[in-house]
């Protein structure tokens, strides 16, 4: 039945945050919420007043039913705790906060947070997630269950984190959805890229004072409005010079920098909110050649003091060439240490060298960068400028 | 929850000329929190013997079980909310600052 599917759809994270901060088990609040599904689906011919309230009581004893075949000691405290937690689980408030931190404490991998994430928050299986990540399923679904039994065997709270905590931990949730993004970003299934974004809605909703929560949403959306300018139908990558810019979805773009300008009146900019601007300057841009480099050289200047990365100082040279022209733009390059194996700093490279005319050397750059890069599109894009630059123009 | 806080790879050459102080000042922390339930530094891994009783045969070596660069300095057992408490006090171990803090909960309900 569609509204059933619907109710949980749209609930599904809101009853598990209930659940898990009643039961104190994420995998137990799961397996029974499950099991409350199921039973909607058998016995429910029109969806009840308060269907949430029928779920999560369903559930509820579900997980007394399971607990109780499962126990070994004669008397499991829990369950005579939970026997008069009815009430207080109908009454438990939004705890989906609680649940996104659990999901993305530093004590677990990363690789489990992202899973984690993804199942208990976006409410994907461990077979979807398993193909965007490929891995097997039954490779993911073990994982899964691991990091579900170490946040309850190593006592990982259920909870938002205190305030001295808390911008360290909200990095870390933050850098848990935009790997998604990221993840999802060159695929050609847009599953992951979807989930990221209703991800970061998701929290800029409940943390509507935290500007980087929205600037990682602005960010997201900004770049998710170039998806059908990136690739060729082929799957090649196009530079962002080379699209087609009225491919560019306008209402993303708009959407994003609205996010971006509230996050911006906050006046306690980060690096989410410094990308995402620069990805706006793009944006504005009707034309290549009117994008307003020294503006976005501007910003990456703020990001590397923040954010003193080598491919971020990459970034920032690439943007210098642009405005202040490719000899100082190189001369940043070359000083960069640390990308000796990153195809893209002997591509920038070579469209540095190629500019100031020095056609052998950028040869030679690219041939570097050829050797480097491990993707299908990236070798073809890296082959097809080494060509150009081969063939003497007439 | 109890937590067992395992000091690993921590030479006492490289820890501060008044490093008593400093542990004795940390443990002294973790009483006034309420935490500790115990703690002890262990003697080198050069001291250590090994037993083990197979077929009612007890064998007994001279060293440790694994010989391991990185070995097992001592302990501290805390009695802490959640793990973020247990994180939070293995930051302020003196001895985390030279060697490594392996923070591992408790088993509990086998032991009566």
């Amino acid at each position: 039945m569609d509204a059933i599917e619907r109710v949980f759809r749209e609930q599904r994270t809101r009853m598990l945050a209930a659940l898990t901060r009643v039961l104190g088990d994420m995998e137990l609040a799961e397996d029974s919420l499950q099991d409350a599904l199921a039973q909607a689906l058998r016995s429910w011919s029109e969806v009840p007043d308060d269907p949430m309230a029928w779920l999560l009581t369903v559930a509820r004893n579900r997980a007394i039913d399971r607990i109780r075949r499962a126990r070994r000691a004669p008397r499991e405290p829990a369950v005579a705790a939970w026997e008069h937690s009815e009430e207080r689980l109908l009454n438990v408030g939004d705890e989906r906060l609680s649940l996104i931190f659990t999901c993305c404490h530093p004590a677990l991998s990363l690789e489990a947070r992202v899973a984690l994430t993804l199942q208990a928050v976006a409410g994907l299986t461990a077979a979807q997630i398993g193909r965007a990540f490929l891995v097997p399923e039954s490779t993911m679904a073990q994982r899964l269950v691991r990091a579900k039994r170490k946040i309850k065997h190593a006592g990982i709270a259920f909870a938002v984190p205190a305030d001295h905590q808390l911008p360290e931990r909200l990095s870390a949730v933050l850098a848990v959805v935009y790997l998604v993004y990221t993840q999802g970003y060159t695929a050609a299934d847009h599953t992951l890229a979807d989930e990221a974004i209703r991800l970061g809605k998701l929290i800029a909703t409940l943390m509507p004072s935290e500007p980087e929560a929205h600037g990682l949403l602005a960010l997201m959306l900004l770049q998710n409005s170039r998806r059908d300018a990136r690739r060729t139908r082929s799957g090649d990558l196009v530079l962002l010079e080379d699209q087609d810019r009225s491919l560019w979805d306008a209402s993303q773009i708009a959407e994003g920098i609205g996010i971006l300008d509230r996050a911006l009146s906050r006046r306690a900019p980060g690096p989410y909110q410094l990308q995402a601007a620069i990805a706006a300057v793009h944006s504005q841009a009707a034309r290549p050649q009117d994008t307003d480099w020294l503006q976005i050289a501007a910003l990456y200047t703020e990001l590397v003091t923040r954010q003193p990365t080598p491919v971020v100082r990459l970034n920032l040279a690439v943007a210098v060439a642009m405005a202040d022209g490719p000899a100082k733009g190189l001369e940043m390059l070359d000083s960069i240490a640390g990308l000796e194996k990153f195809h893209l700093m002997h591509s920038a490279r070579a469209d540095l060298l190629r500019r100031l005319g020095s056609t052998e050397e950028a040869a030679e750059s690219y041939r570097v960068a050829l050797s480097l890069a491990t993707e299908d599109s990236d070798r073809r894009f890296l082959s097809s400028r080494l060509t150009e630059l081969e063939t003497p123009s007439s | 929850m109890r937590y067992m806080l395992l000091i690993y790879d921590c030479h006492r050459e490289q820890m501060p000329e008044n490093y008593r102080e400093v542990v004795n000042a940390y443990a002294e922390h973790l009483k006034e929190r309420g935490v500790f339930v115990a703690a002890d530094p262990l003697h080198l891994p050069d001291t250590a013997t090994t037993v083990r009783v197979r077929d009612d045969d007890t064998l007994i070596t001279d060293g440790p079980f694994v010989e391991t660069h990185e070995h097992l300095g001592g302990y501290f057992m805390l009695d802490c909310k959640d793990l973020d408490e247990a994180i939070e006090l293995a930051a302020l171990c003196p001895m985390a600052k030279v060697g490594t803090v392996e923070i591992r909960p408790v088993l509990e309900g086998i032991l009566r």
